[in-house]
């Protein structure tokens, strides 16, 4: 019987020559990873178990992003304990501020996450390196303090669910609202513990950005792990940028999927999902012109990329952000800091009146950098729109693509891309 | 294992955002987390707990990021155990991996009321509603699963592998 990509990489890594959906299995990990958030806990429990040194020093990251540069004091010791574990365990991938970025723009970016690995990740959105063509899912810091130790962690062997797209997207219509409409369309535990598989022509044609975006929202279906087939495009982005060699596996012909969903995308537009769930989606055409706002934010691990900073850019370009709105926007590395600097997109969004934050998660988890007040509605190029998600548990958070949210803070309400002139 | 309490009720889709929002994320002190344990759902939370101990849940609980402050701070704030129509997988696995019971009983949920005295049997896989004298039953957790349980959770698990000499 034939295999999905997802079976394909656990079995490979189990020493065995197949494996079933359901199967309990211990996994061997190529690549592990934790933030400030996560980390502390996750070294706390690491002391416990009884090994000196951590399973290989190479194939950790250690990645203080979400509440750096740090808020507070108690943020700022969280941090040190991260740096000083870092450097007690010799570990190679610690970044600090300055350097660090965003862990799902980061890692993909450095060529420490490739094609073929299994990698865990004590953060939800570690999903995000399906794109690559990986196994890769998010855990709680225990299991990541195991891996640490062991270099291993156990896993029940997910049903896969295929979703295929035909067609060709429209002007402004991107990966982030192909997954909200996946999204809307299956539910946000619609793809509980399961793998969700993302293919047709629609992929084939989409660039590593966009890949990366919707694998990195599989969690907000309830997935275990989304992922891509590896191809040219996957090859042309990870060429130049692996630190390791990597392996290209893809699903047979014959494998075996619990769901098919197979979706003609030529006439989709932006979506945009209502409070609280990311589930809660509209296409931008149904949604009436008052819903007005006080911020938008551009950034995250979901939206934070150069192409996305590119897209708010040529929205943005010779307009000024509403008077009553607060413009946000995140690069999410340093890389792709410098990269809009020399492009000069930097200079389109100062003058345009917004305020650029260094890399960092701060906003979209309400932790820094952007918080939202009792009563206010934010528009936000993340990932989840939960009760108090940004700030106030009084709040609101519409979920995005960077076209909507940029005509956004233009217009000062949600707005679609085309009531915007586009100035070259 | 066996947990007797009374039933405290909440809907479908419980996200980890509000079981402990991220503005209390720059600690992993469980007393200081069970402080603010779901407080943006309902601020009597923490009252409610004291006498009402057993959290009889929807579908997906759980859901959301990947912080094990939330079963942490569930744990901290006195719950005994969770039942559920269904459990988001990394709450599955972060509750599992450190200690706290929880199972997934969908046809029980509906026919608990809040206050409701319960009875869970974790090794066979029973609920039972002393209030109105129903009986449910599922599936008992694979043999791993329960071993890491019985063991206390995965660290512990960890350590007897690193005795053993197996690590």
């Amino acid at each position: 019987m034939g295999m999905t990509i997802t079976e394909k990489i656990l079995a490979d890594h189990s020493g065995k020559k197949e494996v079933f959906p359901g199967e309990l299995i211990f996994v061997k990990l190529d690549f592990i990873l934790a933030n400030d958030i996560t980390g502390p806990l996750a070294i706390k429990e690491f002391e416990k178990i009884g090994v000196e040194k951590v399973f290989d020093n190479e194939r950790i990251a250690l990645i203080p992003d979400h509440s750096t540069p740090n808020k507070d004091i108690k943020s700022a010791m969280q941090s040190k304990m991260l740096r000083e574990f870092a450097k007690r365990q010799g570990i190679e991938y610690y970044y600090e501020v300055g350097r660090v970025g965003i862990e799902h723009a980061l890692l993909p970016e450095e060529g420490l996450v490739l094609p073929g690995d299994t990698i865990i990740g004590a953060d939800s959105h570690t999903c995000t390196y399906g794109a690559l063509g990986a196994f890769s899912t998010g855990v709680g810091s225990t299991d990541l303090a195991y891996a640490m130790a062991t270099g291993e962690i156990w896993l029940k062997v997910p049903e896969s669910i295929k979703f295929v797209y035909y067609g060709k997207l429209p002007q402004w219509v991107t990966g982030k609202d192909l997954i909200l409409y996946t999204i809307g369309n299956i539910g946000v535990d619609g793809a509980r513990y399961k793998a969700m598989e993302f293919t047709g022509e629609v992929i084939r044609n989409l660039p590593m950005s966009d890949r990366l975006t919707i694998c990195n929202m599989a969690i907000e279906a309830g997935a275990k792990n989304g992922i891509i087939e590896p191809d040219e495009i996957t090859l042309d982005y990870v060429r130049n940028r692996a630190k390791r060699d990597f392996k290209i596996y893809k699903s047979d012909e014959d494998a075996q999927y619990k769901e098919v969903y197979e979706w003609d995308v030529s006439d989709l537009e932006p979506i945009v999902a209502f409070p609280h769930l990311p589930s809660n989606i509209k296409k931008i055409s149904e949604i009436s012109k008052d819903i007005y706002i006080d911020q938008v934010y551009i950034g995250s691990c979901t939206n934070g990329r150069i192409e996305d900073l590119r897209i708010a850019a040529k929205i943005l370009k010779g307009h000024k952000v509403h008077k009553d709105v607060r413009l946000i926007i995140t690069p999410a590395t340093p890389n792709i800091y410098m990269q809009a600097l020399k492009e000069g997109l930097i200079e389109i969004f100062l003058e345009a009146g917004a305020s650029i934050t260094p890399p960092s998660c701060g906003p979209c988890l309400g932790g820094h950098l952007g918080v939202l007040a009792e009563g206010e509605k934010a528009v936000a190029t993340t990932n989840r729109n939960f009760v108090g998600r940004m700030g106030h548990p009084k709040s609101e958070v519409y979920l995005s693509n960077p076209a909507v949210a940029a005509a956004s803070a233009i217009l000062g309400r949600i707005a679609a891309p085309w009531e915007v002139e586009v100035k070259e | 294992m066996i947990y007797r309490g009374k039933a405290l009720k909440y809907g479908d889709n419980i996200d980890t955002d509000v079981i402990i929002p991220a503005r209390y994320l720059n600690t992993t002190d469980p007393k200081e987390l069970a402080e603010h344990c779901m407080e943006d759902l309902d601020l009597n939370f923490k009252e409610k707990v004291k006498e009402k101990d057993i959290l009889v849940v929807g579908e997906n609980f759980g859901c959301g990021s990947s912080r094990e402050h939330a079963p942490i701070a569930i744990k901290a704030s006195g719950v005994k155990c969770i039942i559920a129509k269904s459990f988001a997988r990394i709450f599955y696995r972060n509750a599992i991996n450190i200690g706290l019971p929880i199972l997934e009983v969908p046809e029980a949920v509906d026919k608990i009321n809040e206050g409701d005295e319960l009875e869970v049997d974790f090794d066979r896989g029973i609920v039972k509603n002393l209030t109105t004298g129903e009986s449910f039953n599922t599936f008992p957790f694979p043999p791993l699963i329960q071993e890491i349980i019985k063991k206390g959770g995965l660290i512990n698990f960890a350590k007897e592998r690193v005795k053993g000499g197996s690590l």
